[in-house]
């Protein structure tokens, strides 16, 4: 087998668990985003157009409908004769077996996966984040700085940054500090859980780190915070433009409707940089001469006879005369009946809405969801509680 | 049941074609049909979804877009260890033997169909839009102990195109068959989807050729209605003859209809094409689009009434499209009117233009034209 460059692990094992009924059966990265992608597309499309051809994927919490997703890897060109896509879940060997304790761990369980390519260099990225990346620019930058870990940051907002793992940086880059989502932020640097190592560097930390008894096993709290207290080379890869962390359902709902804007600041139609998916294969969407469209995107197979605003809408989804759907997400094959409303609402695969059925409200409250394959009786009201 | 009884071959060999424009650079079965769809998804997407595993094209002539679109069959699900899609251009490139009938092109590429263990064939056309399971029809052709059997629809007022005639007696079996210009007196017109046994089929086309005659179904067939038991299968669910630049129109217009648009494309099965990776379609602030079809890689900032948008179409401000088919990646500048046009691939409308057909002849663009 020949020998890879670099070879990127990608962490899909996340259960997602702020996304409540959305990830019920189903692993964050497989959650719907974007009227037609899963939120593992962005990573994988990432990686093709950054020329990677060999990626493990991760897997560990509710992986049946990822893993058909995923299948050989053929729509990101991941079905190749050398390396490709593998997807790598938690086995048992000789001593026994054992989950991923966590994200270092998971890629210390699969060692030998990475071995057997003998590479330079180890991506570390995860299947949670919208954004478009070209990986390869970052590998010229840890190559050109002479680093032994070079971490993708973001400036993000100040009230934000304690979601993060925080970095200092001095002038050239090089990291100085790292913490792990503190509660006071000293910085609004934040990494992006995107890593380039060289791989005999990470091998050696990996190894040590899982001796450690007291170790939680994860990259930002345990492996980074080793290397720098060892002084290791350590530079931050800046990074501009869109990046959104999905984990919530404020933020899915947020970065859906960031789509929707007449000059969106993440470009899904860029030639150069196609966001590549599964097709469902429908025939192109069903605008009836009853309904009205505006600041949308409609995905195939839909079929819509009401009033549609300021929405997205996956494949096969239908909308009954008379319905308004505004500032709601609408996943794959969902059925809105007639005289509906649905208002900030994000509809669940397969979720059925009957006739008149009222979700939210036009004026004010957050989000609601309904969960996948759910049936909303007709003529029922579900008002989001306002926000006191 | 059918994967190892039944194949299919796609006869594209001199099929009826007054496209006009549309088959300039391409064949018929390559002609880009509602919204995503080249003609011939159609009849391999029936196959496929008939449990037809093994499917083979007769290719004639201008089949570059049709190797292009076909690539290794993978998108019907034709790229199996067992199964698969198989191309079979034409043997000589001399213009004389191009000439020849089908059954002369058939006798050329006889290994093919000798070395086939199906023991029967499905032949079908690609300019005959249709929805149609095909298990019933081989069941059909075997209950009645058939030697030919062929899918017919009943004639509708509505349905330009040409299409053969068809004269069955109570029991279905056909007693008369003559090509579109005939005066034959019937409700039933040939859907060119013929199931047949293929040893019968090799048969047919050594003996007819050796009698000089040319065609498959005009000679070998229309000639022998009383030696061969043929037998007629009513299909009643949607279908367009596409061979006449009017039915393209029509056909198209028919997608308008939710109902066709249901049929069509669902029922009994998917229709599939080759997949490409557009974004889903953008309606921005100024969209108002009613009554249309639209594929995905759309950016809608005018008016749509009434028409089919193929993928990547460009819709920009104050633009008003209506009763129009715009092919992909076509672009309709600002505040230019479009009113019964087709316009074929990657056309740019500029600015301010305002182009109108008629409903009986719409005014076409040819790929690549800049107005």
């Amino acid at each position: 087998m020949g020998r890879k460059e670099m070879v990127a692990m990608l962490l899909a094992g996340g259960e997602g668990k702020r996304l409540g009924v959305l990830t019920k059966d189903l692993a964050k990265p497989a959650v719907y985003f974007g009227g037609k992608y899963r939120i593992i597309d962005f990573t994988l499309s990432n990686c093709a157009h950054s020329g990677i051809d060999t990626v493990g994927v991760l897997t560990q919490y509710q992986p049946l409908d990822l893993n058909r997703y995923l299948g050989i890897g053929s729509p990101w060109g991941l079905d190749r004769r050398d390396g490709g896509m593998a997807i790598l879940p938690p086995y048992v060997k000789q001593k026994g077996g054992a989950w991923y304790k966590g994200t270092a761990n998971a890629i210390y369980q699969n060692m030998g996966f990475i071995d057997r390519y003998d590479p330079e260099y180890v991506l570390i990225i995860s299947g949670d984040h919208i954004y478009k990346m070209d990986y390869e620019k970052m590998l010229e930058h840890h190559k050109k700085t002479g680093a032994d870990v070079t971490i993708a940051g973001i400036e993000v907002p100040w009230k934000e940054a304690s979601r993060f793992g925080i970095m200092h940086a001095d002038d050239e880059d090089r990291i100085t500090a790292f913490e792990e989502k503190p509660k006071v932020p000293t910085s609004n640097r934040a990494s992006m859980g995107i890593y380039i190592f060289s791989w005999h560097v990470l091998q050696r930390y990996l190894i040590r780190d899982e001796a450690s008894r007291h170790s939680s096993n994860d990259f930002g709290k345990d492996i980074l915070p080793a290397m720098l207290k060892d002084n290791l080379n350590m530079f931050v890869y800046p990074f501009k433009g869109y990046w959104k962390d999905v984990g919530t359902i404020e933020s899915l709902w947020e970065a859906n409707m960031d789509l929707l804007d007449d000059s969106p600041a993440l470009d899904l139609t860029d030639p150069e940089w196609r966001i590549y998916s599964v097709s469902p294969n429908r025939p192109a969407q069903y605008i009836a001469p009853s309904s009205r469209i505006v600041s949308s995107i409609v995905n195939e197979g839909c079929m819509i006879e009401g009033e549609v605003h300021r929405s997205v809408l996956f494949y096969g989804v239908q909308t009954g005369m008379d319905s308004i759907v505004r500032e709601s997400v609408v996943m794959p094959n969902a059925r809105i009946g007639r005289d509906v409303r649905l208002y900030r609402t994000i509809v669940g695969d397969g979720a059925v809405i009957a006739d008149g059925v009222t979700i939210g409200h036009p004026e004010h409250g957050g989000v609601t969801v309904v969960g996948s394959d759910e049936f909303i009786a007709s003529y029922k009201t579900l008002l989001e509680v306002e926000p006191s | 049941m059918m994967k190892n009884k039944v194949m299919g071959l796609i006869n594209l060999v001199h099929e009826p074609d007054e496209l006009e424009g549309l088959t300039a650079n391409r064949c018929p079965a390559t002609v880009p049909f509602g919204g995503r769809y080249r003609l011939i998804d159609f009849v391999l997407s029936n196959m496929v979804n008939s449990g037809i595993s093994r499917v083979a094209v007769l290719a004639h002539t201008k089949y570059r877009s049709l190797m292009d679109h076909l690539g290794s069959g993978k998108h019907w699900d034709l790229h199996n260890r067992q199964s698969g899609l198989f191309i079979l251009p034409p043997t000589s490139d001399d213009a004389q033997d191009l000439r020849r009938g089908d059954l002369y092109h058939m006798f050329q590429n006889r290994d093919y169909l000798m070395r086939s263990h199906h023991e029967y064939v499905v032949l079908a056309r690609s300019h005959v839009i249709c929805n149609i399971d095909l298990e019933p029809v081989v069941a059909f052709h075997e209950r009645q102990q058939a030697d030919i059997t062929v899918v017919c629809k009943k004639f509708s007022s509505t349905m330009p195109g040409k299409s053969r005639k068809v004269l069955m007696d109570a029991a279905g079996r056909v007693l008369e068959m003559q090509d579109h210009y005939g005066r034959l007196n019937t409700e039933y017109m040939s859907t060119e989807i013929y199931v047949i046994r293929r040893e019968l089929l090799l048969e047919l086309v050594e003996s007819s050729l050796a009698q000089g005659q040319e065609h498959l179904v005009r000679h070998a067939i229309m000639t022998r209605l009383d030696q061969l038991k043929v037998y007629g299968y009513p299909f009643d669910g949607y279908l367009g003859m596409v061979n006449t630049l009017e039915s393209y129109y029509a056909n198209s217009m028919q997608l308008l209809r939710s109902d066709v648009w249901k049929d069509l494309f669902f029922r009994p099965g998917p229709i599939f094409t080759k997949v490409k990776d557009e974004p889903p379609a953008r309606y921005l602030e100024g969209a108002k689009v009613s009554g249309s079809v639209v594929a995905n890689g759309c950016i809608i900032e005018g008016t749509v009434i009434n028409s089919v948008l193929f993928r990547g179409v460009h819709v920009r401000k104050g633009a008003i499209i209506r009763n129009s088919i715009i092919m992909q990646n076509g672009v309709v500048g600002e505040t230019s009117m479009l009113d019964y046009a087709i316009l074929d691939k990657d056309v740019k409308i500029e600015q301010g233009r305002d182009i109108r057909g008629a409903a009986g002849s719409p005014f076409v663009a040819g790929k690549r034209k800049i107005i």
